[in-house]
């Protein structure tokens, strides 16, 4: 198996809505959203109702892995911050923990800068909480042991049956 | 790697469609995103060329239901098949919980069948994936086509363990959905396994 599932669990998913929350407020950005690198959004905050975040979420993690395969062709690890400027509106990209990428959404109202230093004081925080729940996943499987009892081992051929029931 | 949400009760799984160039991976997504109702689907992604030949990927968001009280969330994807796209092929396979090979079946495409697999088995590997274990399943597409290899045949050449194999008709749809709930079935049976 390559790397382990993400699983996340209420106590650390309220603190990353905190911590992307206030980022949003300190850094005066319209949006911050958070995306695993494999392209599914895990939190999001600010004016999202007319975003589609799916597709957002979808193509940030394409873009940074295509930047990742630009990174290693020159020689670097990878680069973990990517910026795009808009007329109106611009993205900040960044890597956090290695497994999860942060994007703020901001306009004239902020500047780049701002968004750099709050992000960087962000990301010190979501390492930490990531750190956390990948403990937290060790733990529970060590305690466990090998009868690790997956929520989902009594998923019979009839639920998958009803999914497709249209 | 699924992403288990238990704060929001949410599964997402990332399915990818592979196969050589025009085989009709796009296609797949395509009829899947016409006759999805408006409510359980998102927005049709396509990264495309000019001469809509798939440049990056497609990728289409796809809402199932629930099981056990957790919301099913389908992420399908497809990678670009010629040859020379292999550097976004790989990235596209990135946390990959199922694959679908779509396989052309005219006669002429065989080889590019088979080295397409090949292709798949060697970047698989690359990601940490090994083909024989993860969720997979294999379509034998253009079905309605007046020159296509037999089934025996297709199956004698591309099979590489006990998958499903499902004949379609991609553009007209006979077999698409039936592929998609091959390997959905497959990627949750797999969740009961590891957790």
């Amino acid at each position: 198996m390559a790397a382990p599932d993400i699983v996340m669990y209420e106590e650390e998913f309220n603190q990353i809505k905190q911590i992307i929350s206030k980022l949003r407020i300190d850094a005066n950005a319209k949006v911050v959203f958070l995306v695993d690198k494999n392209g599914q959004q895990i939190a999001a905050h600010g004016d999202i109702e007319n975003l589609d975040t799916t597709s957002l979420a979808s193509l940030t993690a394409g873009n940074v892995a295509a930047t990742d395969g630009l990174a290693r062709l020159i020689g670097e690890r990878e680069f973990s911050i990517l910026f795009h400027e808009g007329e109106k509106d611009n993205i900040h990209i960044s890597i956090v923990a290695q497994r999860v990428i942060l994007v703020v959404i901001f306009d004239e109202k902020s500047s780049l800068g701002l968004v750099r230093l709050r992000v960087k004081k962000a990301s010190n925080e979501l390492n930490d909480v990531f750190a956390r729940i990948m403990a937290k996943v060790e733990r529970e499987k060590t305690a466990a042991g090998a009868a690790f009892e997956s929520p989902f081992a009594e998923i019979t051929d009839e639920d998958i049956d009803s999914l497709f029931s249209e | 790697m699924t992403f288990i949400n238990y704060a929001s009760r949410e599964i997402n799984c990332k399915i990818v469609y592979y196969g050589p160039g025009l085989c009709g991976k796009t296609t797949n997504l395509q009829y899947i995103y016409d006759k999805t109702n408006p409510g359980a689907k998102g927005k049709l992604i396509s990264l495309a060329t000019e001469t809509d030949r798939t440049l990056f990927f497609d990728f289409l968001p796809l809402e199932l239901g629930t099981v056990r009280g957790f919301k099913t969330r389908f992420h399908l994807y497809t990678v670009p098949g010629q040859v020379f796209y292999d550097a976004s092929r790989k990235l596209i396979l990135k946390g990959v919980d199922g694959v679908i090979f779509v396989a052309d079946s005219q006669v002429e495409r065989m080889d590019a069948n088979v080295e397409a697999i090949e292709n798949l088995q060697i970047n698989l590997k690359s990601q940490g994936y090994d083909l024989l274990s993860i969720p997979y399943v294999l379509q034998l597409n253009k079905r309605d086509l007046p020159n296509v290899e037999s089934v025996e045949e297709m199956k004698r050449l591309l099979t590489k363990k006990n998958e499903p194999v499902i004949e379609a008709v991609a553009s007209k749809g006979p077999g698409v959905f039936e592929t998609l709930k091959a390997v959905a079935k497959l990627v949750l049976a797999d969740l009961t396994k590891t957790g």
